[in-house]
């Protein structure tokens, strides 16, 4: 990312203040030993590793961070946290960042990823449960990848293993009021129940 | 040994892509008299979906499950270790913020009390390899038992064998008659929810596995989670192409080994919606 | 009539910034049976001082209140002060304006001027009921006991020794030498480690003044700076060490092979052994676990179940001079001490938790002391540094730092201090061993703070180790390699190197047994099992346990130069101590009033310092009776004694009642 230009670090950022009390990890503990990128399976294909988010986190460097693809796909399998000399639980850092770009709206640099997992959440809003053929129509129409999927469904589809009928559950009705809470005041659980409070 | 009946949660995978790991887990329960009775009205845990993007989702969702589980009064069996990571993760949350708990009570109901224990399959199965009626032994049988990352971590969460080196499903393969292959990858991440989004980074992750797998002699792939399965499985043709490959490795749940080994047929295993057929390979073993 | 003289310090702006003097002063003047309150800008400059006892005598004041800074301080200053005016130096009370006021309320002037005030009040009602105490003499034993037999014990027994007193020297393994005798060259002179050691664990054994007992341990510990009593347990041999002659004969015939300890398991050695050549005493043990003839009596004595084991009795039939005793048992002693050296050092650390790593899977995936014993001339491979998967010799070798050092995760916060040197060393060396060799070291920081390490470490780098910054992630085996893939972190790359060997570099550990020791000998301990010193820069080898001192690795992890120096440090403060002929012991300690107690004697459980004894009295009542020497002045039994019989001197309950009086009034 470097552009030439100097950077002006802010040490004492609301990056960082984000991060930490949304994830309870101690940011500043990190000391850039690299085994988290050496470890990530999906390193190759970030444009920042894992050290160097974290270190971007320390310096306040909050445009290079959200734009980075980094926190879109990072797929949460907890190899860096499991390692981490410094004990601090790197996936739950980038899960925290993905939260802070669905609270401010700032782009995904990962468009597709952000899409599945908005298109999967409203599969269970709708159903209760996770509904593949759905997902996948849903979301092969939105991202406009319509080939691309067409020989996974085939396959799928003579294997048996695509249940076009969406699941019919009594507790849809109660997650559909979950999301509404959850949905409409962010990330918080208790702030949830607050709203709830408040009608 | 531990209790002989449990509240069972298949999740929403079981219920259709892998309807297999469910057919076969009901079948080797029953043989083995573990009593599974399903959640009544169960809904999704959200998956990787809702904690990557919504903490209260994340939480309130699998709460919502764990609590019928409590009024049943029996600990939880789980088959998918998607569903598995989020139910303890949200049971470890919720015993360490009180705050937390009381939200999700509003929510799921007041008189949760977060005691619900949750069991995943491979340890039930685990704890009772030595009393197993093993009565076709897996002969010849070369497995490389794959964990994935949603069983062994976060380990202070999920507290399931070592992260890195894991042993259980190997000792069970064991037991089962198996040999198990020592290898790299029992916990290397497959590629897990991107198959959608970034079909090339599945292709590379899950290609890295099948190769050593491959390379070091492995007749199939022990599997707990049909994330993994359903990666290594369905896209084994497009990493051939991809990497001018020559893969045709099946990816069988360990509960349709392990049904197997005890003289299941392979019709009651449900082994015939796997992409890659099993069969021809089982059979040249005389396994089936 | 109680005279009282209140000096209040300015301490500089410390205090007189925040508390305003005059108001404090108008206010003292008025207190009670307040004789002289005197301002002063320090209160324990030579001036201050001279002021103090000029006005003792000047207004025949006969209690004395300093209001200044905290009694850890200066208590003992001031006590000085007012003895040298003829004051028993107990008349005097301290009140803390500084710590407990002036500093803590800087933003509440006002405010801190009347708790000034206030603390003064209570100061000033409580030295009205001060006694004069006048302390105890009590005799000294010249004799230490030093407990571990490395390095550091070595040398502080030397010393001692030297001095002219009597050392008697315990150590847990069969030989002394401690790790050093393990290690191959030293850091950063690359000394051969044995040539420095042996001769002085020789000088050790021919010491007049020094008494070694190893395969020994320190079982309890009772009383009190120069009057210690130590039960040791010496364990039995199976060999009388008054007999042997330390010939061999029985080491080279005796059929078993046993994994070697002191090679860490990369060799063997018999069941009866000396654990290297040149042990003192060079005289073997019999390790019960693995000789044909014990394991055969053990089976006998369990019963004769299953299969009788083969007897053997190779040696007891070879023996010259007839010192194999089988009947030989585990024997305690006890002695007398006056004061005791902890010197138990460290465990390196053992890195089966990282999995990640192959630790205990890849037999080529060693540790740092592995790799010393395999460079060792006299260690199991005669020097050459061999695969022990397959005996060759490894061309890449990679080395990692930080292994169970800086590591939440799977070790311990802290740094170890050595690995860095010890793995520029073991680079250095193996390049020496074989120019083909190719060195990688992933580090993290490079510490080499001390004199010449700086230097050492570039050596490192110019004789060919290339240093990666970044740890390794993970390491797996392809095709008889190590893959070891770590991110080097200046470049922002990935690295993988295709390795044949792969050293751990191991920190440094707690010894076994610490916290058991330290409360054996109540003395402190941190988190991580290290003792801690009565102050880490001022009193680095004392302790907070009068007459029990520290010196090496067991206070934290530390070099060889380092221990040696805390061995001769606590050998100084030792025959400091003996050149006393008796100690002076706090008259501020715990006492029993016979005709409140009744005999209940919780108090003897509750004392942590076993300071209570009992007495019948003549009536036939038995009460609690303390001993003085003993007492710390805690006060727990005074919080514990149901019917007010213990009372602390200089803090009774009716000097404390006072005191909250005169805040309340």
């Amino acid at each position: 990312m470097a552009t030439g230009a100097a950077v002006t670090p802010s040490p004492v950022s609301d990056l960082r203040s984000f991060v930490e009390k949304q994830s309870h990890q101690h940011i500043l503990d990190c000391y850039q030993c690299g085994k988290c990128s050496a470890g990530c399976p999906i390193d190759y294909a970030m444009d920042l590793g894992p050290r160097q988010i974290m270190r971007y986190i320390q310096m306040g460097l909050k445009k290079e961070v959200m734009q980075s693809n980094t926190i879109w796909l990072c797929v949460a399998c907890e190899t860096c946290s499991s390692r981490c000399p410094a004990k601090i639980d790197i996936a739950k850092v980038m899960e925290s960042l993905r939260i802070l770009a669905a609270t401010e709206g700032s782009p995904a640099a990962e468009k597709n990823i952000d899409l599945f997992h908005r298109t999967f959440l409203n599969t269970i809003r709708q159903y209760g449960r996770a509904h593949e053929f759905s997902l996948a129509v849903a979301y092969t129409l939105k991202s406009r990848n319509i080939f691309g999927n067409l020989g996974a469904a085939q396959t799928m589809f003579t294997k048996g293993k695509l249940v076009i009928m969406p699941p019919k559950v009594g507790g849809a009705s109660w997650v559909k009021t979950v999301f509404s809470k959850a949905g409409s005041t962010g990330p918080d659980v208790s702030a949830a129940v607050k709203t709830e409070g408040r009608h | 040994m531990s209790t002989d009946t449990y509240a069972y949660y298949p999740g929403c995978t079981l219920h259709a892509t892998a309807k297999e790991y469910d057919v076969s887990t009901r079948a080797v329960c029953e043989k083995m008299g573990i009593g599974l009775e399903e959640l009544k009205d169960w809904t999704c845990c959200g998956a990787s979906s809702a904690h990557t993007t919504n903490e209260a989702l994340a939480i309130a969702l699998p709460a919502r499950d764990l609590r019928t589980a409590e009024k049943m009064g029996k600990p939880l069996a789980v088959a998918c270790a998607l569903c598995f990571n989020r139910l303890k993760v949200t049971e470890h949350e919720l015993a360490a913020d009180k705050a937390k708990l009381e939200a999700v009570k509003a929510l799921v109901g007041n008189d949760y009390g977060n005691t619900t224990e949750v069991v995943h399959l491979l340890q039930i199965l685990y704890d009772r390899r030595n009393t197993m009626a093993v009565s076709r032994p897996l002969k010849g049988l070369k497995v490389a038992s794959y964990y994935g990352c949603m069983l062994v971590r976060p380990h202070e969460i999920t507290k399931f064998d070592d992260p890195e080196n894991p042993q259980m499903m190997d000792r069970l393969m064991v037991a089962l008659g198996a040999q198990p292959l020592e290898w790299d990858f029992k916990t290397a991440c497959c590629g897990a929810s991107l198959p959608l989004t970034r079909r090339d980074i599945l292709l590379k992750l899950s290609h890295r596995i099948l190769a050593q797998a491959q390379q070091l002699g492995a007749d199939c792939l022990a599997v707990a989670c049909p994330m993994c399965q359903f990666n290594l499985d369905m896209y084994q043709q497009a990493i051939n192409q991809e990497f001018s490959a020559k893969i045709n490795m099946p990816i069988l749940y360990f509960t349709q080994l392990a049904g197997l080994a005890m003289g299941l047929s392979p019709k009651a295993l449900d082994l015939a919606k796997h992409i890659i057929d099993p069969l021809p390979m089982l059979e040249k073993k005389g396994l089936a | 009539m109680a005279r009282i003289g209140v000096f209040i310090c300015h301490c500089g702006t410390n205090i007189a910034g925040t508390v305003d003097i005059p108001k404090v002063i108008e206010a003292t003047r008025k207190m009670p049976m307040v004789a002289h309150v005197e301002e002063n800008k320090y209160n324990c400059s030579e001036p201050g001082q001279a002021a103090i006892r000029d006005a003792i005598k000047k207004n025949r004041l006969n209690r004395v209140v300093i209001a200044a800074c905290s009694p850890r301080m200066h208590e003992n200053t001031f006590r000085k002060t007012v003895a040298a005016a003829g004051l028993n130096p107990y008349l005097m009370e301290i009140s803390n304006l500084r710590e407990h006021c002036s500093w803590v309320h800087s933003d509440a002037k006002e405010d801190a001027t009347d708790k000034a005030i206030e603390l003064i009040t209570m100061a000033v009602a409580k030295v009205v009921r001060h006694e004069a105490l006048f302390p105890q003499k009590v005799p000294i034993t010249k004799r230490t006991l030093i407990i571990g037999g490395g390095i550091a014990g070595i040398q502080a027994a030397l010393d001692i020794a030297t001095a002219g007193y009597q050392v008697v020297l315990v150590e847990r393994d069969p030989t002394i030498g401690g790790r050093m005798a393990q290690l191959d060259k030293t850091f950063p002179t690359l000394d051969c480690s044995s040539c420095i050691l042996t001769p002085k664990m020789v000088d050790v054994a021919q010491h007049p003044n020094i008494t070694l007992m190893t395969y020994a341990e320190v079982k309890e510990v009772k009383g009190f700076v120069g009057n210690f009593e130590v039960s040791i347990t010496q364990k039995a041999r199976k060999v009388d060490h008054t007999k042997c002659t330390g010939c061999g004969t029985c080491w080279q015939k005796c059929p078993v092979k046993a994994d070697s300890e002191f090679d860490l398991k990369l060799g063997k050695r018999p069941a009866i052994y000396i654990p290297f050549a040149q042990a003192v005493p060079p005289k073997p043990v019999i390790d019960t676990d693995n000789c044909r003839y014990t394991k055969y009596l053990q089976w006998e004595a369990a019963g004769k179940e299953g299969k009788a084991p083969p007897q053997c009795r190779i040696c007891e039939k070879i023996c010259p001079t007839q010192a194999i005793d089988w009947q030989q048992t585990d024997q305690v002693i006890t002695e007398k001490f006056g004061a005791i050296i902890v010197a138990t050092g460290y465990r390196p650390f053992d890195p089966k938790g990282y999995t990640e790593l192959g630790a205990g899977v890849y037999p080529d995936v060693v540790t740092g002391l592995e790799l010393e014993r395999m460079m060792s001339a006299s260690g199991p491979t005669s020097g050459e540094v061999k695969r022990p998967s397959d005996g060759t010799h490894p061309k890449e070798v990679v080395f990692v730092t930080c292994i169970g050092s800086r590591d939440e995760q799977r070790g311990h916060s802290y740094c170890s201090k050595v690995c860095c040197m010890y793995i520029a060393k073991h680079a250095i060396m193996l390049k020496e061993h074989d120019p083909e060799v190719n060195c990688y070291v992933f580090y993290m920081d490079v510490r080499a703070v001390s004199k010449d390490y700086e230097e050492f470490y570039k050596r490192a780098q110019e004789s060919g180790a290339t240093y990666i910054r970044g740890k390794i992630s993970r390491i797996r085996e392809e095709d008889g390699k190590l893959i070891v893939r770590g991110e080097d972190t200046l470049l922002g790359e990935m690295i993988e190197i295709p390795a044949d060997m792969v050293v751990l570099g191991i920190g440094m550990e707690h010894n076994a047994g610490a916290s058991t020791l330290a409360q054996n000998l109540k003395v402190s301990y941190d988190i991580n099992e290290f003792f801690i010193e009565a102050h880490p820069k001022l009193r680095p080898v004392e302790t907070m346990s009068d007459g029990v001192f520290v010196a090496g690795a067991c206070v934290g992890p530390r070099d060889i130069p380092e221990s040696v120096a805390s061995g001769s440090a606590a050998a100084a403060k030792v025959t400091a101590l003996f050149g006393q002929d008796f100690l002076v012991v706090d008259p501020m300690v715990s006492f029993i009033d016979q005709a409140k107690c009744s005999g209940c004697l919780l108090c003897t459980k509750i004392c942590p310092f076993k300071a209570i004894d009992t007495k019948v009295l003549r009536d036939g009542r038995t009460v609690a009776v303390v001993n003085e020497s003993l007492c710390k002045g805690c006060g727990l039994c005074v919080a514990g004694c149901r019917f007010g019989a213990a009372n602390l001197r200089g803090f009774t309950q009716q000097q404390l009642l006072a005191q909250l009086e005169g805040v309340l009034a």
